[in-house]
């Protein structure tokens, strides 16, 4: 079974040294045709961009893609330069006609995005040649090897019973040297994936069939992470399967997570994409789903008929009615542990690294203000928004709608949801993002914390401090503290996914949905005492 | 304010365990009285019962700590490291091993309990230890560090302790002899079919189990290290190199040997925890109660019983005099993998009076079992045992205090199932061994959140 094991580690780490070389394979040029071609395609008119990019990438040497970004984002930015240049002298010569003539030329967007549209076309090499071959050689192998990693544990983990054996003796549960390189590896996945995107072309290369099987197109960055992901709850989701095979309320939060992965984040999407609709999860609530009133959305449902308006009815109703009754009956729970995308993540990939939250009283305050700052920017940007696409203004009390926008994809979109919120995974643990800046936690948290029946019951006066439960609390809520007053647990952030109720030695902790009353029970003295000294103190 | 504080009422308590803490928490709740801790193990409060994680590597040491460090300070709680080595009661002042002294104005004593050694060849060998301090799991932590480096261990005394060294060494994947005085495991406390269902599952655990077997002497090597220990009915000699001691416990209390307080096993106590000094108390493991609670020991090394120790003589040292009447005996443990809680009474068969029944469930292919007594003439509920079952505390508490019938308990018995959503349940299994075997006609009732929470 060892054997078996260490095999399956073996093919994992090859598929996986494959995945990750695969960026620096393959090379990259335009023949002048191609070029031609790729221009009108793209209806650019500038003379000047055609002639940079003649100079720069039409040519028989084999550039890598690194060599290639860098010349083509040289190009366009010349080329823009030279534009504005342009502008500005037609502007001091008051020249309007001449100047408006010179604002088609700019190409507009990030240079990296420009980039990596060129190289989408001009790629070759044996990823682009033979993406199925190279799919099963990366994501094939890799999740071959997983799965025979993760499968002999049926029978090497023993019984079926909590298991946490040594994870404070393993390196990379433990802080250790693999915990910081898979941080590394991931933090740097994050940054290529949200701002190079250019640079892991090679990456979208494997996933084009099954992109054009599925929505009619190449497969962007943005497909690539959408596979892996869901490719990675499932595997993940396999070792959750066996890790806590004895307990059913995980066996089914299980599944319904890798359910609303796959089925709603992943395939609804793209076969919508395929019908040519606007490709929507559904599941994906306001605001954590926080360009959903942005003019691009807003216009682009406006644009699709029927479907476009059932999408933008539905969007509101999830938030201001679903979202909170559900909350109000089960917990938030329901949403962050059992449908949520990111909760999935965190649920499979990131379980075994639940034991990193910070349990401080310290971390609890950063986390209070953290994340209602979040859901106050997040309101604020709809806000701003919201005002200018329905006045046609641009900017609100002097926040410009664009620059809000741009400021919240970028801190709380890419680097706090996805750089930080998973990147940190093995290290800080693997609910940062829901814990510190989910703005939609934030405000299921208010609905659980004050109107709602659910609880974590603490049995009676059986808590014996050990700290299981806090320890293995990937929301960083002290359930020892809780429990050992004979106190119920109730946290905004408690997000319901019951491992404290699993590894209490002394069966204390339940998840439940009861009355609102008493619910919050302060105890001062413990159930098993003198029961008038309870009555007394108690009451 | 530091006037005020040289005017208050010095506490002092020996022993930083979940009695002592307990008692200084409170009176804190309560007072302004200037408070000291005492402990020799470890400065700062930790969970005892949580050493056995650390080494299985479930835990860090620090998690077994339920205050933050700055939560002693923040609540005016002084915490002093050392040995008390005597107590001078004329002058209120205690010594410690470094010399120096401390006043004080009420001393509550909490020093728990000592691993028993009876008096065995070889019992202060390297690599013989006790699970129960800190320095105990340090020990460990050098002497079976992992199956390479330890052979064998053998353990010896078939009690909670004893198990729980069994599945931490286990957990390293170190063979283990467990030698266990009894017929069955625990079988002084347990009834025959939950003692034999433990005895199985200690053998799944690919652990050596030697019932009726007793230790004779522990065999040294040329270092004075363990090398063997030699069993009393067969004089088979087991070869190990770590031999655990966990044939009970008993008051930690050889500090107090030549003073004026009242000692027996433990420190005696009365009804409200005094000694026979006034201003000097004893809580938790240490005490010893003259005149022992029904059904009760007079010294009960439980830390549910420390806690309400603790708890109640806050109370009398804030000058509301208060008697430690503990309610419905609880208990809890774990047997590798098997939960176990207890609510009221069940004796095992050697233990229990005439006039207990007892109706027992088992399930036919899982670690789960039930033992329900009650009083054969009245059907009072005395007791319940749950084995790989969790209920609720409250409930049953509820029921004993009211005395419900065991009539009753069965037919609400979905009320009071504490395990995790999901879950599959076993009322209707339960009650239809009961109607058989009683000749009822028992219906059981749905799960009732209104009855649940009636109380609350």
């Amino acid at each position: 079974m060892k054997t078996i094991k260490y095999l399956g580690l073996g093919f994992f780490l090859v598929g996986f040294f494959i995945f990750t070389m695969a960026i620096f394979s393959g090379y990259f040029n335009f023949t002048e045709q191609e070029l031609d071609c790729y221009i009108s395609e793209k209806g650019y008119k500038s003379e000047r961009l055609k002639e940079e990019l003649l100079k720069s990438i039409v040519t028989d040497e084999k550039l890598s893609i690194f060599e290639f970004s860098s010349k083509v984002r040289a190009t366009f930015e010349t080329s823009n330069r030279h534009h504005e240049i342009l502008i500005s002298k037609y502007n001091s010569e008051k020249n309007w006609t001449k100047k408006g003539e010179e604002f088609q030329y700019k190409v507009s967007g990030k240079p990296h995005n420009l980039s990596f549209e060129i190289a989408k076309k001009a790629g070759k090499g044996f990823f682009k040649d033979q993406p199925t071959l190279a799919w099963w050689l990366t994501l094939g192998l890799g999740i071959f090897g997983a799965l025979l990693f993760i499968l002999p544990n049926v029978i090497l983990l023993g019984k079926p019973v909590i298991k946490n054996d040594g994870i404070y003796h393993e390196s990379a549960t433990n802080r250790g040297f693999i915990a910081w390189l898979v941080l590394i590896y991931l933090v740097v996945f994050y940054l290529l994936l949200y701002f190079m995107p250019d640079y892991v072309v090679n990456w979208t290369f494997i996933f084009d069939p099954i992109s054009n099987a599925l929505n009619g197109g190449n497969a962007s960055q943005w497909f690539v992470y959408g596979f892996l992901y869901c490719a990675i709850m499932l595997v993940m989701g396999a070792r959750m399967y066996i890790k806590y095979r004895y307990n059913k309320y995980q066996i089914i939060r299980t599944t319904s997570v890798l359910f609303f992965q796959i089925v709603f984040a992943f395939l609804i999407p793209e076969i919508m994409t395929s019908l040519n609709m606007p490709g929507y999860d559904f599941k994906n609530a306001f605001p954590l789903d926080y360009d959903f009133f942005f003019e691009w959305n807003l216009k682009s449902l406006q644009n699709s008929g029927a479907i476009g308006l059932f999408i933008l009815v539905w969007g509101i109703i999830l938030t201001i009615i679903i979202v909170p009754v559900m909350v109000y009956f089960f917990g938030k729970r329901w949403y962050c542990s059992w449908v949520c995308g990111c909760g999935g993540l965190a649920e499979t990939l990131g379980d075994p690294y639940r034991q990193h939250s910070d349990k401080s009283l310290n971390a609890w305050k950063l986390e209070r203000w953290v994340i209602h700052l979040v859901l106050i920017f997040s309101i604020l940007m709809t806000v701003v928004t919201l005002h200018c696409y329905f006045s046609g203004t641009s900017s609100l009390l002097g926040i410009k709608s664009q620059w809000i926008k741009d400021t919240y994809s970028f801190l709380i979109g890419a680097w706090f949801a996805g750089v930080i919120g998973t990147g940190f995974y093995p290290i800080f643990g693997n609910r940062i993002w829901c814990r510190f800046g989910c703005p939609l936690a934030a405000y299921l948290g208010f609905v659980q914390r004050f109107k709602s029946r659910f609880r974590i019951t603490t049995n009676g006066g059986q808590c014996i401090s050990c700290g299981n439960c806090s320890t293995y609390c990937e929301q960083g809520i002290d359930v020892r503290a809780y429990a050992q007053k004979g106190e119920n647990i109730i946290r905004s952030s408690c997000v319901g996914c019951g491992i404290c109720s699993a590894v209490c030695p002394r069966g204390v902790l339940k998840l439940e949905n009861g009355p609102e009353k008493g619910r919050i029970n302060p105890t001062k003295i413990l159930l098993g005492n003198d029961v008038d000294l309870m009555k007394l103190l108690n009451d | 304010m530091k006037i005020n504080q040289q005017k208050m009422e010095h506490i002092v308590i020996i022993g930083n365990g979940i009695a002592g803490v307990t008692a200084a928490r409170h009176i804190r709740k309560k007072s302004d009285k200037k408070i000291t801790i005492i402990s020799g193990e470890s400065k700062y409060f930790f969970s005892r019962t949580a050493l056995m994680y650390v080494y299985m590597g479930h835990l860090k040491f620090e998690h077994t700590q339920p205050y933050e460090n700055w939560f002693w300070k923040k609540n005016n709680i002084e915490l002093k490291e050392g040995f008390v080595t005597k107590i001078e009661t004329d002058k209120n002042q205690l010594l410690f091993k470094d010399n120096s002294s401390l006043f004080y104005d009420k001393l509550i004593i909490a020093t728990g309990s000592k691993p028993n050694k009876f008096g065995w060849k070889g019992q202060d060998l390297k690599g013989v230890m006790g699970l129960y301090h800190k320095q105990d799991l340090e020990n460990l932590e050098k002497f079976a560090p992992n199956k390479g480096v330890c052979k064998r261990a053998v353990i010896v005394g078939g009690g909670l302790i004893g198990i729980e060294l069994a599945e931490m060494l286990r957990s390293r994947k170190i063979p283990v002899t467990f030698l266990v005085r009894e017929t069955s495991f625990w079988n002084s406390v347990l009834p025959t079919q939950e003692s034999e269902m433990i005895n199985r599952h200690i053998l799944e655990h690919q652990i050596d189990l030697r019932l009726n077997s007793n230790l004779k002497e522990i065999i040294s090597d040329e270092n004075g290290q363990v090398k063997s220990v030699i069993i009393e009915e067969t004089n088979e000699e087991i070869l190990c190199n770590v031999v655990g001691l966990t044939a009970g416990v008993s008051p930690n209390i050889d500090f107090l040997k030549n003073t004026n307080i009242a000692c027996n096993k433990g420190v005696l106590v009365n009804l409200y925890l005094e000694t026979n000094i006034p201003n000097i108390y004893a809580i938790g493991d240490c005490a010893e109660q003259t005149h022992p609670i029904v059904n009760r020991r007079p010294i009960e090394a439980v830390w549910y019983t420390g806690r309400m120790m603790g708890e109640t003589v806050a109370q009398t040292i804030c000058d509301k005099k208060t008697e430690y009447k503990p309610g419905n005996w609880f208990n809890s443990a774990k047997f590798l993998d098997i939960e176990y809680q207890t609510y009221g009474w069940v004796f095992s068969e050697q233990t229990k009076s005439e006039n207990e029944g007892c109706f027992q469930w088992q399930h036919p292919s899982e670690n789960k079992c039930i033992s329900i007594s009650y009083d054969k003439n009245s059907h009072e509920f005395l007791g319940i045992n749950t084995f790989g079952i969790r209920m609720r505390h409250e409930i049953f508490d509820q029921w004993l205090s009211e005395k419900k019938s065991v009539e009753h308990i069965l037919e609400f018995l979905a009320d009071a199932n504490f395990d995790p959503e999901f879950y599959k349940s076993h009322e209707a299994e339960i009650v239809t061994k009961f109607n058989q075997e009683m000749s009822t006609n028992i219906q059981v009732k749905k799960k009732s959140w209104k009855r649940i929470f009636s109380k609350v």
